[in-house]
């Protein structure tokens, strides 16, 4: 089929656009990353001059450098760094499925004229600032802050705990963030679930706590899938929480990638942390990629 | 037959609570009397009018606001180019890469977007600023604007469509008479969403800005490291606000151009 020029654009321009400001950033970002600092502007090296032609290219090959990779290698921080990002985006993606998972199964099984309301009391907070939400909890957990006056009001504690600054800090700044993106994806695949299979499965005289793991749980595992990559991968990367939340002693990946590149105007190293953080989530990328495709378009 | 069991009910009521707490008490906070956050001092506006000198956090909201309204709008016609290329035009070459391109920003890690956006403007030696937040901004939301369109693209009837190009309605006669105002909904709520993410954004904004264009939540961001400010709570209540009535009124709207469309198919078959 032939089609008009005017149907051609339709594709042409989001793609190229796409292209442009998506694809062509990361080529060179690992251009980048393969040059070595200077104190110049910009600030790195070498520079390709494409005026000087081909004795331009030759020279600018000849000066690429691994250096920036040679130090995320050596130096443990960058290591510890990517490691506690992992461990962060795992423990909170398996958190926000324990805490997700009832909320979104409630969901599913309320009358069908409440569901609608449901969905946007969780999708409302999605809609609000991320930066917001994030502040919304410095109030509450800092020193003389909303939590350690309620245990102390109830006894559970003598003196005033510092939640700021650690570990526990970011993880509720995390799971509560990222909760909506896991809820919603678990209550897309729970609504859909035929009910009368649960039926059968009772009238055959199956517990109601086994049929919800044999048949209920199996059956919402593409909601699982697509909810915990959906939280998981951005977590990996999170700057925002962790800056605002955590302590200084041990960064994420993003924050150590932000450090290099404001506090230190190390553009190579920042680049090469982006290339080696990209590598590491590829996969869970592409699985992601494939999900949603499947999902949105029925098909693989 | 759906039961809500006691865990079902206990279990959303936990949820909900937690997700709107913090924000409650945030919002109950910004009409706090006292200068200290957690000492209640009774009802007061103070901050708000503290809020209205402050020129530093005015310029940046009316920057963010431009920069929103700016990219949501431009995302909207790509993201919905993007949707109707993905969901009409079949297996177009390179069509896999496409949608990875589309599928791909929504979960990216946002350091490497505002990073790689960032080094493209430098290698392009573009002045940082307005533009390039705008830009950066364009291209992160029209992949969010796509999905949505998307599914609404999928979801209605074909068979108008067929019917205007029986009769002879050119593809684009056919999309902007027929196609447009049946799918115009997931178009607004995509512009909604691409301008509430705009206006949420910090790490993209910080990496592609310039002087002169400081948004709203890079701004917030350097006050909230100093601290927390009751002048914070005050604009972090006004923007709570205008986010909830703005979803509130486009539910209404979606509600009832829904309840038209079906007395409209009604009428119709009688």
């Amino acid at each position: 089929m032939k089609r008009a020029s005017s149907t051609r654009l339709v594709v042409a321009i989001p793609y190229l656009w796409l292209l442009a400001l998506f694809l062509v950033p990361f080529a060179i970002v690992v251009k980048i990353s393969l040059s070595q600092t200077v104190i110049a502007s910009p600030p790195y090296r070498p520079l390709l001059d494409l005026a000087a032609g081909w004795e331009g290219l030759r020279s600018y090959v000849a000066h690429l450098s691994t250096d920036a990779y040679a130090l995320l290698a050596s130096d443990p921080l960058y290591l510890t760094s990517y490691l506690k990002s992992l461990h962060v985006a795992a423990v909170s993606t398996v958190i926000l499925l324990l805490i997700g998972y009832p909320i979104a199964y409630g969901m599913a099984r309320s009358p069908r004229r409440l569901q609608p309301v449901l969905v946007m009391l969780v999708v409302l907070p999605f809609w609000t600032s991320f930066l917001i939400r994030v502040y919304a909890w410095i109030n509450i957990l800092q020193r003389d802050g909303l939590l350690n006056e309620v245990l102390l009001a109830l006894h559970i504690i003598d003196a005033p705990r510092a939640w700021l600054a650690s570990d526990t800090a970011i993880y509720i700044g995390v799971v509560y963030s990222y909760l909506p993106f896991m809820v919603l994806p678990l209550y897309a695949a729970l609504e859909k679930i035929n009910q009368s299979l649960l039926e059968a499965a009772a009238d055959l005289g199956c517990p109601r706590w086994k049929a919800f793991w044999r048949v209920t749980v199996p059956l919402s595992r593409t909601g699982i899938a697509a909810g915990a990559l959906l939280c998981f991968i951005p977590i990996v990367g999170e700057f925002v929480i962790p800056d605002l939340l955590g302590g200084s002693k041990s960064l994420m990946i993003g924050q150590t990638l932000w450090t290099e590149f404001f506090s230190n105007r190390d553009w190579p190293v920042a680049s090469a942390i982006a290339v080696v953080l990209l590598i590491v989530l590829v996969v869970p990328i592409l699985v992601y990629e494939r999900l949603q495709r499947r999902a949105i378009e029925g098909t693989d | 037959m759906r039961r809500l069991s006691a865990f079902n009910v206990v279990s959303l009521a936990l949820g909900l609570a937690f997700l709107y707490l913090p924000i409650v008490i945030l919002v109950i906070f910004s009409f706090n009397a006292s200068r200290l956050v957690t000492v209640w001092g009774g009802w007061s506006l103070a901050w708000y009018r503290e809020l209205l000198q402050d020129q530093a956090i005015l310029d940046a909201a009316w920057t963010s606001l431009r920069v929103a309204a700016l990219s949501a709008s431009a995302a909207t016609v790509l993201g919905t180019c993007a949707a109707v290329a993905l969901v009409r035009m079949g297996r177009f070459r390179g069509r896999l890469l496409f949608a990875g391109m589309v599928y791909a920003p929504l979960v990216m890690p946002e350091v490497i977007t505002g990073l790689s956006l960032l080094l493209l403007f430098v290698a392009l030696n573009v002045d940082r600023g307005f533009w390039t937040v705008a830009l950066a901004h364009t291209t992160l939301t029209m992949c969010f604007v796509t999905v949505i369109v998307q599914s609404r693209l999928i979801g209605f009837d074909r068979s108008l469509e067929e019917a205007a190009m029986d009769l002879g309605a050119p593809p684009l006669r056919t999309f902007l008479t027929i196609t447009l105002p049946l799918i115009l909904p997931a178009i607004a709520a995509g512009w909604m969403l691409a301008f509430s993410l705009s206006l949420d954004d910090l790490v993209i904004a910080s990496f592609t800005t310039g002087p002169g264009a400081t948004t709203l939540p890079i701004r917030i961001y350097s006050q909230v490291r100093l601290g927390v400010k009751p002048e914070i709570n005050a604009i972090c209540t006004i923007m709570i606000a205008v986010v909830g009535v703005a979803t509130v009124l486009s539910s209404l709207f979606a509600k009832r151009s829904a309840i038209r469309r079906e007395r409209g198919a009604l009428a119709a078959q009688v």
